[in-house]
């Protein structure tokens, strides 16, 4: 019942200035929720690439309180790339609704602000059968940013998609 | 053309059902417009007409062969157009799958407390 595909993560867009992601979780919702919204369990996934840490997560909460969170990368993988600065990435929004176990809404800014103004984050859980289902959707505030946003990690997805092309084809008959 | 309007034609070009048959023709080795005209319920020039809009996303091109003008798959364009959203879903997964296991040991954690209160 429980296979792979059913638990796969779907990635759409709804609309032009948005990114959906829906995933399902064999937990309740209110683990779910714990893992979302404390920092000692956030820091343990919610990681960056490969080499890099994330030594700060700090959460306040409550309606109008503020997160931040930063990830570092490791010294080694620095000297690797040839360089000492500005190695750390922050990011950092504002509570607007909080519904346990069910919904959150937040706003969302990284300090270089590569998306030209924040994102406005809404997350909703719901729980079927002691599984949840996780729906998170970007708001970006503009299309061009969200194309950004997508385009930064295409390569990887190119690489990936070269192996599945055959497949694809076949399903397009 | 820029990423976003290469990938809003090769979009619109596979909007039609007739141009995805060509393109799962195309996957299994080149062919000639004559040859790809067979199976379908088409005139050549109707074909043609789908043939260019392909060939204006960059999905095919044609052989060298002068004589029958084989058209042949482009694999970039398609790759880019499901590479999209690949990229980012498998940066995503990542993480979600760091989460299943961290729910993982909350559930155990969970049930363990559960028995020493009883």
């Amino acid at each position: 019942m429980d296979t792979q595909s059913d638990r796969a993560l779907k990635v759409t867009t709804p609309t032009d200035r948005e990114i959906a992601l829906t995933r399902v979780f064999d937990a309740p919702r209110r683990l779910v929720f714990d893992a979302l919204t404390k920092p000692e369990m956030v820091k343990q996934w919610l990681l960056g690439p490969p080499g890099w840490s994330m030594p700060v997560c700090e959460i306040d909460l409550k309606v109008g309180g503020a997160f931040r969170n930063v990830w570092r990368r490791e010294a080694a993988r620095r000297a690797e790339a040839g360089c000492a600065e500005g190695t750390d990435m922050g990011m950092g929004g504002v509570y607007r609704e909080i519904v346990p176990p069910e919904r959150i809404v937040h706003t969302e800014l990284f300090d270089q602000d590569w998306t030209g103004g924040e994102t406005l984050v809404t997350t909703i859980l719901t729980e079927q059968g002691g599984k949840t289902t996780l729906t998170t959707t970007v708001l970006y505030p503009s299309r061009e940013a969200r194309d950004a946003v997508l385009k930064s990690r295409m390569e990887e997805g190119v690489a990936a998609s070269y192996d599945r092309l055959a497949e694809l084809l076949v399903s397009l008959k | 053309m820029i990423p976003s309007q290469r990938l809003d034609a090769t979009f619109a070009a596979l909007a039609d059902p007739t141009r995805r048959a060509i393109l799962a023709r195309l996957a299994s080795g080149e062919a000639s417009v004559t040859e790809l005209t067979e199976p379908f319920a088409m005139t050549q020039p109707a074909i043609s007409k789908h043939l260019k809009v392909l060939e204006r996303a960059g999905l095919i091109s044609r052989g060298r062969d002068a004589q029958r003008r084989p058209r042949r798959l482009e694999a970039r364009p398609l790759a880019e157009a499901t590479g999209w959203l690949e990229g980012y879903r498998r940066f995503w997964e990542r993480r979600f799958q760091r989460l299943d296991a961290l729910l993982e040991e909350l559930k155990t954690k969970e049930k363990q407390r559960g028995h020493t209160k009883r």
